[in-house]
């Protein structure tokens, strides 16, 4: 199963026939989803409208885990097959998590200071949320760090399975410790405690924010192997010409 | 890239390295879960009325947090002054507060306060904040359910129940 999907050049084609479907799920869930979060979607009971930040600062939320899961299971293949696509997967899901988290932080202080009073606390959610931050921002200074592309691939890869402990950390943190921000909402035992008429709109937003990630996803892979491929060619290039310009060369 | 890479025997090399992470895996897992369990009294947010009146390190001498519900009834307001009780239904305490309160603040709701205790079951806090629950519903489901009678005292309210247990 690895193996179908570890041949760049059949994960290219299979990545450019899924690409516009993204854009256009994306495109259409998001569309709907907003005028829904902002026109149809009631005001709450307690905190009026200022609930409608909810609908970007939740799906940002599970983006900001699910990309950081996604990073850790690529990165664990990488370690153990050795397939390059994986670490190229790994290394291009952490910038875009590390946005997600971004907008999660944002959105969360706007909406902490409207209902809570507060702009940020240091309780073990926002604290943990806050570290996955960092985490992502490491991975992303690690991976650079080394001259070497191999070494601090591995080196990323071991500190994003080491960095994994903070993801349940992160969702359990509203139950195992008493903290400012209240537990989970829709992935809860006993259902979503939220009324249908917003439920439907956040998961209408949260399919958009998955749509778009898969499609940023697959360009960001895409233009890395592109640069490799670049690279390579620019090394075959020299290697036969050594006095000649690279692009020259790669242009015979 | 490597796509006619020549097939090579590491059927046993990627098993060991699969073992190994796996096995790494699992004393990280240990490792993180006696770490937390040894933080988890250090952790707490705010310590609730209960633990205030039965834990015994509970700092006297600083500045800590206090969560709860605000007693229905109990909020006075003098000049920018305001007294409340904060309650977690089964112990109580007396909360003293100069200062602007959020807009969620109302009796009934979770707040959490920072402040110094001042007296055996006295508070006075310098920050006053909202909490609120993961319920989200209109307000008119809200009216309904209440008029229905079928309103759980537990549902719109925060800060009960929710002590340092993990």
């Amino acid at each position: 199963m690895v193996n179908i999907l570890a041949n760049p050049a059949r994960f290219l084609r299979l990545a450019g026939a899924v690409l516009p479907w993204c854009w256009a799920a994306a495109a259409v869930t998001g569309g709907v989803g907003l005028w829904l979060a902002v026109f149809v979607s009631p005001a709450d009971y307690q905190q009026g409208d200022s609930v409608r930040i909810m609908y970007i600062h939740v799906p940002a939320a599970w983006m900001a885990l699910a990309a950081y899961t996604l990073v850790a299971v690529f990165s664990a293949v990488a370690l153990v097959w050795k397939h390059p696509l994986a670490h190229i997967v790994a290394g291009a899901a952490v910038p875009l998590g590390a946005g997600f988290t971004a907008i999660c932080l944002v959105t969360g202080m706007l909406w902490g200071k409207t209902s809570w009073g507060t702009w940020w606390v240091w309780d073990a959610r926002l604290t943990s949320v806050l570290v996955l931050f960092f985490l992502y921002l490491g991975l992303i200074a690690l991976r650079g760090a080394f001259d070497d592309a191999e070494r601090g691939n591995r080196a990323a890869a071991l500190l994003a399975l080491v960095g994994f402990v903070n993801i349940p950390i992160i969702k359990f943190s509203v139950d195992w410790w008493a903290t400012l921000h209240q537990p989970a909402s829709v992935l809860r035992i006993g259902g979503p405690a939220i009324h249908p008429s917003m439920l439907w709109p956040l998961l209408t937003m949260a399919v958009a924010f998955m749509a778009y990630f898969a499609a940023l996803l697959i360009l960001s892979v895409r233009a890395e192997i592109a640069g490799r491929k670049l690279q390579a060619l620019l090394v075959a290039a020299g290697r036969n010409e050594p006095a000649a310009d690279g692009l020259q060369g790669e242009a015979r | 890239m490597t796509t006619a890479r020549p097939r090579r025997p590491a059927f046993t090399r990627r098993r060991r390295r699969l073992y190994l992470l796996g096995a790494a895996a699992v004393v990280l897992g240990l490792a993180a879960m006696l770490i937390l369990n040894a933080f988890e009294d250090n952790l707490v947010f705010f310590y609730s009325p209960t633990d205030l009146a039965t834990r015994t390190d509970v700092p006297r001498d600083r500045l800590i947090r206090i969560g709860g519900l605000v007693e229905k009834g109990s909020v006075a307001r003098q000049g920018a002054e305001v007294r409340f009780t904060v309650t977690d239904t089964a112990n109580r305490l007396a909360v003293v507060y100069r200062g602007i309160l959020p807009d969620l603040f109302r009796e009934g709701q979770g707040v959490v306060a920072q402040g110094r205790l001042t007296a055996p079951g006295t508070f006075e806090a310098r920050e006053v904040l909202a909490k609120h629950d993961e319920t989200y519903m209109p307000r008119e489901v809200a009216d309904a359910i209440k008029r229905s009678g079928q309103w759980k005292e537990s549902e719109g309210k925060a800060g009960a129940g929710t002590g340092a247990t993990p």
